[in-house]
């Protein structure tokens, strides 16, 4: 099998494989995103979506924007349903019925994935399917009209957790669910932005060579519950990486790389003063808000650096021993 | 009570068939190509939520104005030649 360069001369040359048409909103991160996965692949995708605004939006009956075969799954099971489909796959390549070469996808939002579907993910992770499931975080339950997730930020001011008098937005930290997911011991996890093409790409062809499950968890602007304009998706993403609130790394087989430094590690501040869901936590009384918010970020960064350190640090003590 | 094997296969479309719905009028903003100031480096394709910029043999060619939905993802990517963007928001109809 050839594989096409990461270069995008040569891969505008291939077929997009999600069409235009689709009604996604003006300027929405997923269908970047998703557009990015299926330019990498350059094996056949069988896909299952989870309910949420990507399977809602690109399905509209009679219209579909898939090139694939796509199954519209629960808002709970993309991964059990994908689980389904490679288990028959194998079933029927033992039997000599099939011998073409498939890999297999689900797509969920961050409420599909961090919550509802959290309990199909982690069954479909530990019995060691050959799937890679693809997580498009954008923070809330947009589809139904911006209700906060445990992917949701801390301070963001969503319909459920609504900024004012009572509460300053999200009381909760955002769950991490990335490193829960390394935490399954699985061969491939790893964190990107559609921003970071190439990086997003290298990883999605990662997770599909792996043998066994792979995890990625991708930052997807979403306009309407960001409170942004609709210009912003790819600028927010450089910003979230800029100030680490959404490093880009990955697990090979357990073992951490993180694979973008900032060179100047910008302040939260910048990537939360561009999306009026956080605009309430720049009021003075809020400042502590702020502090906080800056707080959870380098706590989560610095414990990436430890442990990517502790990495390194084993293996110079292996090569010595060599 | 009906098996399995006798229910009908539920709602299944034509493959891609979005392509033939029209999304362009959602457009508040157009972009406008300005060719001399592009040095082809196809940010504005990979970044474009809407599969709205064709490209052929490698070359970006003219917005696909039947999807394009005018977000401007592709203006704010787009870095032009000295400074000088390669695609411009102007207001529709105007
Ligand atoms: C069991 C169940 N509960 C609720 C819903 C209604 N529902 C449809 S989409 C959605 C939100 C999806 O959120 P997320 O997974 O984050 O995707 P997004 O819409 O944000 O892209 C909800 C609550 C449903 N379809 N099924
Ligand atoms: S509500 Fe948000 S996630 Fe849903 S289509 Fe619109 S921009 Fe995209
Ligand atoms: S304005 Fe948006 S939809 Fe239109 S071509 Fe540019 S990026 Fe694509
Ligand atoms: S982003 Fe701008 S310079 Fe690059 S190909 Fe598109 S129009 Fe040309
Ligand atoms: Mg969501």
């Amino acid at each position: 099998m050839s594989t096409t360069p990461l270069r995008l001369k040569e891969l505008s040359k291939k077929e997009d494989l999600l069409t235009g048409g689709h009604r996604l909103c003006a300027g929405c991160g997923a269908p970047i995103a998703i557009r990015q996965i299926m330019l990498a692949a350059d094996v056949p995708i069988v896909a299952a979506n989870a309910t949420g605004c990507l399977e809602v939006s690109t399905t509209i009956y009679p219209y579909s924007a898939w090139k694939i075969p796509w199954i519209h799954t629960a808002f709970e099971n993309a991964a059990a349903t994908i689980s389904g489909v490679e288990a028959m796959y194998r079933a029927l390549k033992r039997k000599g019925k099939i011998s073409e070469e498939i890999k297999f996808i689900a797509f969920g939002g961050d409420g599909g994935t961090y919550d509802i579907g959290f309990q199909s993910l982690s069954g479909a992770m530990e019995r060691g399917h050959d799937i890679v499931y693809v997580c498009y975080d954008n923070g809330a339950y947009m589809n139904t009209g911006i209700q906060r997730s445990s992917a949701t930020p801390f301070g963001a001011n969503t319909t459920t957790s609504p900024a004012g008098s009572v509460i300053p937005g999200k009381l909760q930290p955002r769950k991490n669910l990335t490193k829960i997911m390394a935490a399954h011991g699985i061969p491939y996890v790893a964190q990107t932005t559609p921003a970071h093409w190439r990086d997003l790409m290298t990883k999605v062809r990662k997770a599909l060579e792996v043998k066994g499950p792979a995890f990625i968890n991708i930052l997807a602007s979403c306009n309407r519950g960001w409170r942004t304009p609709t210009d912003r998706a790819i600028e927010d993403s450089k910003l979230a990486v800029e100030t680490c609130f959404w490093p880009l790394y990955e697990y090979e087989n357990g073992r951490l790389t993180i694979n973008y430094k900032p060179k100047e590690k910008k302040p939260v501040v910048e990537f939360l003063k561009t999306q009026g869901r956080f605009k309430h936590l720049f009021s003075p009384e809020n400042e502590h808000l702020l502090q906080h918010s800056q707080e959870l970020v380098d706590r989560e960064w610095e414990a990436l650096l430890r442990e990517e350190a502790m990495w390194k640090a084993e293996e110079e003590k292996e090569e010595q021993k060599d | 009570m009906k098996g399995w094997r006798e229910l009908e296969i539920g709602a299944v479309t034509e493959a891609g068939s979005a392509d033939e719905y029209n999304t362009g009028s959602w457009r508040a903003f157009r972009p406008r190509w300005i060719e001399e100031n592009c040095i082809q480096c196809l940010f504005c394709w990979i970044y474009c939520p809407d599969s709205a910029i064709t490209v052929k043999d490698g070359k970006r060619g003219e917005f696909d104005y039947k999807h394009c939905k005018g977000c401007g993802i592709c203006a704010v990517e787009c870095p032009g030649k000295k400074g000088k963007k390669a695609i411009v928001m102007e207001e529709e109809g105007k």
